[in-house]
This record gives C-alpha cells, sequence and structure tokens, in this order.
C-alpha cells in the first residue's frame, strides 16, 4: 500500500456515490415524461385508425377519390376537403415564402439598425396571434376588400376560355378557396420569416465577410454563400410553415366557404379536412358520419406527419452540414 | 534602415521609402461605437515582404487588419479615422468601390471559411466574379493557386467533393488559395494558423513565404516564433497603438522599447 496515493482516501464510502438517489428519481421522472408523450402520440394514431376503420372498410380508397359527402344517404368521399387542404396549403406557401424571404434579408442584412428590433418584434407577435382573430378580421375586414379589389378584377381581365378564367369562376364574394390560401399566407408568413432570419444569423460571419474579402458585393454574397448555406435547413422552415397551413382550422372555416363539392376553381367556395372537421364534429349523430370525420383526421395525421418528417430530416441534414 | 524616435519616448516607428511602400497608414484611429481601438497609429507596409503584427489580446492587431481592406464597413458603429494609402489612394475616403478594394485586398481569417460549394468552385468563386476566364484558363488558373497553397497534390482527384469534407488544415490552404486566385495586391492573414495543428501550420508557413515574391502580405499572430520564422517586419502593438516597428531580426533580438522587450521575453502577454 505504500506505493498508493495519498490523496486516494483509502476509507472511500462503497457503493453508489452522494445524492444518487435523487438523481435517479430525477431521471425516472425525465423517462416518464418522455415516454408518456410518445404513448400519447401512439393511442392517438390507434384511436384514429380504430374509429376511422368503418369508413375505410367501407370506402376503401374511393374515400380519398370521390367527392360525395352525404350525411343523409350516408355516403363519404373526402375527395373535396382534401384537395382543398393541399391547394389551400401549397398556395398559401406560394405566397408567404417570397415575402418572409424578403423580410428575413431585409432584417438581416439591410435593416437599418434602429428598426431591426421594432420589426423583429412585430413579426415575432404576428406569429402569436390566435388563429380564430385572423379568422374574424378575414371574414370581416379582409373579405369585403379582397372581393372588390382582387376578385373582380382578376374576373374581369381573364380571357374567355383561358386556364386563368376557368380558374376565376364562381362568385367572387371573398370567401372560397384563394380567399383562405390569402389568409393562409398571412398566417405562416411570421414563422417563416423569423425562422429564415434565424437561420441567416446563424452563418458564421466569417464566411460571409470571406465571400466580402473576395470582391463580392452584397446580392453576390445572398445568393451564391448565404442562401446555399441555409439551403437545406430553409427547406425544413418552409415545411414547417407548411405543417403549420396543413392543420389550421379556425382561420380557414372562417372563409373557405365550407363546401364539400370538389373545388372548381380559385373563387369556388371549398373545404379542408380541418374546416370540414370543425364544422360537422358537434352535428355528427349517426356512427357512420363520426368515423368519416375520424377517417378524415387520420389522413391529415398522415399528411402532417409526413411533411414534419421530411422537415426534421432536412434539418438534420443541415446539422450535419453545418 | 534608419529608425526615426518619435515624440513619445517609448514608440519606435521605422519610416519606409515612398517606392517600397505598399500600404501607408497615416494618423489612424478606429471607434467600435464610442470605444476607441486604435489611437493614431502611423505605419508602412512594404511591398513584395511579409509584416507581422503581434501583441496581446484586444490590442488592436485584428482592428488595424479589417481597415486595411474596409472589412468593418460591413458593421454598424464601427469608423475610422485617418488615412490608409494603398499605392496612394486614400481607402478610407467616402465613394471607395468597397468590392474592387477587397479584390485588390485579399484576408484569409483565423478559422477556415469555405463555402458551401466544390473545391473548384470555391477556389474559382472570386475570380469569376471579376474575370471572364474560359473553361481551360479558369481551371488553369484554380491548379495555380491551390499549388501555390500547397494543396493540390491532396486535392487534385477529388475538385468536385465538397469543401467542407477537407481537414481543418486543408480547408485553411483551401481558404488561402481561393484568395490567391484573384491575384490580389495585399493578402491579410489574420491568426490564419491559430486552429491547425503543428504540421498544418508549418505547409501554411511555407506558402506565406512562397507568396511575398508576389505580394504584400501582413499577418496577424499570437505565435511569436511564427511572426520570427516568417515576416521581414514586425509591429508590435498595446492598448491600440502601435509601440514598436521595425525589422524582425531587430524588433526581436534587441527591441528598442521596454514594453516590446517585455512582452517579447515572455514578462507578459
Amino acid at each position: 500500500m505504500s506505493d498508493v496515493s495519498p490523496f486516494i482516501p483509502t476509507s472511500a464510502p462503497k457503493g453508489r456515490p452522494r445524492g444518487s438517489r435523487l438523481s435517479s428519481l430525477f431521471e425516472g421522472l425525465c423517462f416518464a415524461a418522455a415516454t408518456a408523450l410518445v404513448a400519447a402520440l401512439g393511442g392517438l394514431l390507434v384511436a384514429l385508425f380504430i374509429g376511422g376503420w368503418p369508413t375505410l372498410r367501407k370506402f376503401g380508397v374511393g374515400f380519398l377519390t370521390t367527392s360525395t359527402w352525404n350525411p343523409v344517404t350516408e355516403i363519404y368521399g373526402a375527395a373535396g376537403p382534401l384537395v382543398g387542404t393541399l391547394v389551400t396549403s401549397a398556395v398559401s406557401l406560394v405566397f408567404a415564402l417570397p415575402v418572409a424571404a424578403g423580410v428575413a434579408f431585409f432584417l438581416t442584412e439591410l435593416c437599418p439598425d434602429r428598426l431591426r428590433r421594432p420589426i423583429g418584434t412585430a413579426v415575432e407577435l404576428l406569429a402569436g396571434i390566435p388563429s380564430i382573430v385572423y379568422g374574424m378580421w378575414g371574414l370581416f375586414v379582409l373579405a369585403p376588400l379582397f372581393a372588390r379589389h382582387v376578385e373582380i378584377p382578376l374576373m374581369a381581365a381573364a380571357p374567355p376560355g383561358s386556364l386563368w378564367d376557368k380558374l376565376t369562376t364562381g362568385i367572387p364574394n371573398g370567401s372560397g378557396i384563394l380567399m383562405a390560401s390569402v389568409i393562409l399566407a398571412i398566417m405562416i408568413l411570421p414563422f417563416m420569416a423569423a425562422t429564415l432570419r434565424d437561420l441567416l444569423l446563424s452563418v458564421p460571419p466569417a464566411v460571409r465577410e470571406s465571400a466580402y474579402g473576395l470582391g463580392a458585393t452584397t446580392k453576390e454574397v445572398v445568393l451564391s454563400v448565404t442562401l446555399p448555406y441555409i439551403r437545406s435547413g430553409a427547406i425544413g422552415a418552409v415545411m414547417l410553415g407548411l405543417g403549420r397551413a396543413l392543420g389550421e382550422t379556425m382561420a380557414v372555416t372562417f372563409v373557405i366557404g365550407n363546401s364539400h363539392d370538389f373545388p372548381a376553381s380559385m373563387f369556388a367556395s371549398g373545404s379542408t379536412i380541418a374546416s370540414t372537421i370543425a364544422n360537422e364534429f358537434t352535428e355528427a349523430s349517426s356512427p357512420a358520419h363520426f368515423s368519416a370525420l375520424i377517417a378524415l383526421g387520420l389522413v391529415l395525421f398522415v399528411i402532417t406527419f409526413t411533411v414534419l418528417a421530411l422537415a426534421r430530416l432536412l434539418l438534420g441534414l443541415q446539422e450535419k452540414h453545418a | 534602415m534608419s529608425v526615426e524616435i518619435l515624440d513619445a519616448p517609448e514608440v519606435q516607428v521605422l519610416e519606409l521609402p515612398p517606392d517600397e511602400t505598399r500600404i501607408q497608414v497615416k494618423n489612424l484611429n478606429f471607434f467600435y461605437g464610442t470605444k476607441q481601438a486604435l489611437f493614431d497609429v502611423s505605419l508602412a507596409f512594404r511591398r513584395q515582404s511579409v509584416t507581422a503584427l503581434i501583441g496581446p489580446s484586444g490590442c488592436g492587431k485584428s482592428t488595424l487588419l479589417r481597415t486595411l481592406n474596409r472589412m468593418y464597413s460591413l458593421y454598424p458603429h464601427q469608423r475610422a479615422e485617418g488615412q490608409v494609402l494603398l499605392d496612394g489612394e486614400d481607402v478610407l475616403a467616402r465613394g471607395v468601390d468597397l468590392a474592387a478594394l477587397r479584390a485588390r485586398v485579399g484576408m484569409v481569417f483565423q478559422k477556415p471559411t469555405p463555402f458551401p460549394m466544390s473545391i473548384f468552385d470555391n477556389v474559382a468563386y472570386g475570380v469569376r466574379l471579376y474575370e471572364k476566364l474560359s473553361r481551360h484558363d479558369l481551371a488553369a488558373r484554380v491548379e495555380e493557386s491551390l499549388r501555390r497553397a500547397a494543396l493540390w497534390d491532396e486535392v487534385k482527384d477529388k475538385l468536385k467533393d465538397s469543401g467542407h469534407g477537407l481537414s481543418g488544415g486543408q480547408q485553411q490552404r483551401l481558404c488561402v488559395a481561393r484568395a490567391i486566385a484573384v491575384r490580389p495586391e495585399v493578402l491579410l492573414l489574420d491568426e490564419p494558423a491559430s486552429a491547425l495543428d503543428p504540421i498544418s501550420t508549418a505547409r501554411l508557413e511555407e506558402t506565406i513565404s512562397d507568396l511575398k515574391s508576389d505580394y504584400t502580405v501582413i499577418v496577424v499572430t499570437h505565435n511569436l516564433g511564427q511572426a520570427a520564422r516568417l515576416s521581414d517586419h514586425t509591429g508590435f502593438m498595446y492598448l491600440g497603438q502601435l509601440v514598436e516597428y521595425g525589422e524582425t531580426d531587430q524588433v526581436f533580438t534587441s527591441p528598442a522599447t521596454t514594453r516590446a522587450r517585455d512582452y517579447i521575453t515572455g514578462r507578459f502577454g
């Protein structure tokens, strides 16, 4: 024992170190919290599947491909809400993305220091407004203005027989697929702008300075260095915005017109999966109607889950890249 | 070389004849907001030589470097007063074309900063901004730059691979290749070897020594051995002032000021 360092106490207490009971309790609680979350997700999926099964068994693929939705005759085809969901989300993305990118670039590259914080805070506040507020504002304020100053001119300007003409047939009353897309765009815009801004800020200053140091102008730095640097992260941000648009309920219910028909034009009334469920759940008296709504929920779950999984994947790639 | 002692007893600054001078800094003051970082700095950087700037952290070495290519202009609240004459033109003047200036005064940073593109495109990036070269000439320029940066043999078979896949030392030499590909007149190196292992550092130092036949190289370093090995002239800075500036041998063997002597002999810093 003579060569043992005198600083190691030979009578060290055996067993687990001090405080180990508290730390294992802590670990247990954290584990339970995480497991509960996964269990809730699994339970939700199973419940949706069981609840929707009668409908899925009866109509099969036809549930997704036919557009007759008639609770009286108990025929349920969800093509109308399905297409309404996908179209409004996609169109809202087309509207929102360029504006969000513009806001983000302005805030990080061009904005005078004095305005940076107020504008940044405004963007974050917009993201926090409850969707019911957007819905009311959309219906009572925006829709009449939109009908008068956008829809009617669009309709009047369309050459007869063209695709434009086909897309703008219907009643220009500020209630339909296009109006819902616009409201969705306004709702996902702040989230995407804030995320894109954070991504732009994550580009190391030295990388940007290197590009400037070679004699590049702001435009060249943004296009050839900054944008490629955040590319996959930006795709992830867009997917998260899309996920939000897919599931958005109240604001859309206010302005989409709530028709189960397959939307024939951008001005036609339509519905989304979420708006259909919100509208009909209280009135679903028969088990078949109930099951059809649950099946709709399952479809939305799968679509949203796929989009979010893709977003995760792309964000993960970005992190590995950086 | 004549040495002139300026008014303050503890400051000693070498003057160069005008025809040997690439950059003449005159009475340069620099401010981060209200905080002054450089005080009345005046010195001349010689053509086709390596000048080292040494001094403790926060002494203003990097700040001085960043005024030479106006990199500070990217940030509001940072401003410089005085004159920085590049071949007689004041780069601090209003209306200077910053992009054109930075194409003439290249810079390599402390950490490697490859762009998210292939190795070839990294080196070709700056060239494409200012010159319309044929595909063949561009390839030749990229090869020449990579050879001068002592990286060609390691990457010649994978020019299409991402620059991010290289090791840290290779990435830094890629950044050197990228900077010299645009054929700048001056090359600024801000602690280029501080993130590198000894072997990569040795290769980078060889590269820098080779470059001085064509370029005015200014290197900021914390590594005194590196400054002694690489440079022809050395400037010692302390608290935002240039305390001593002279030929490297003289600064290292018989510094004229006590501050420089204390720093070089390891008494502080």
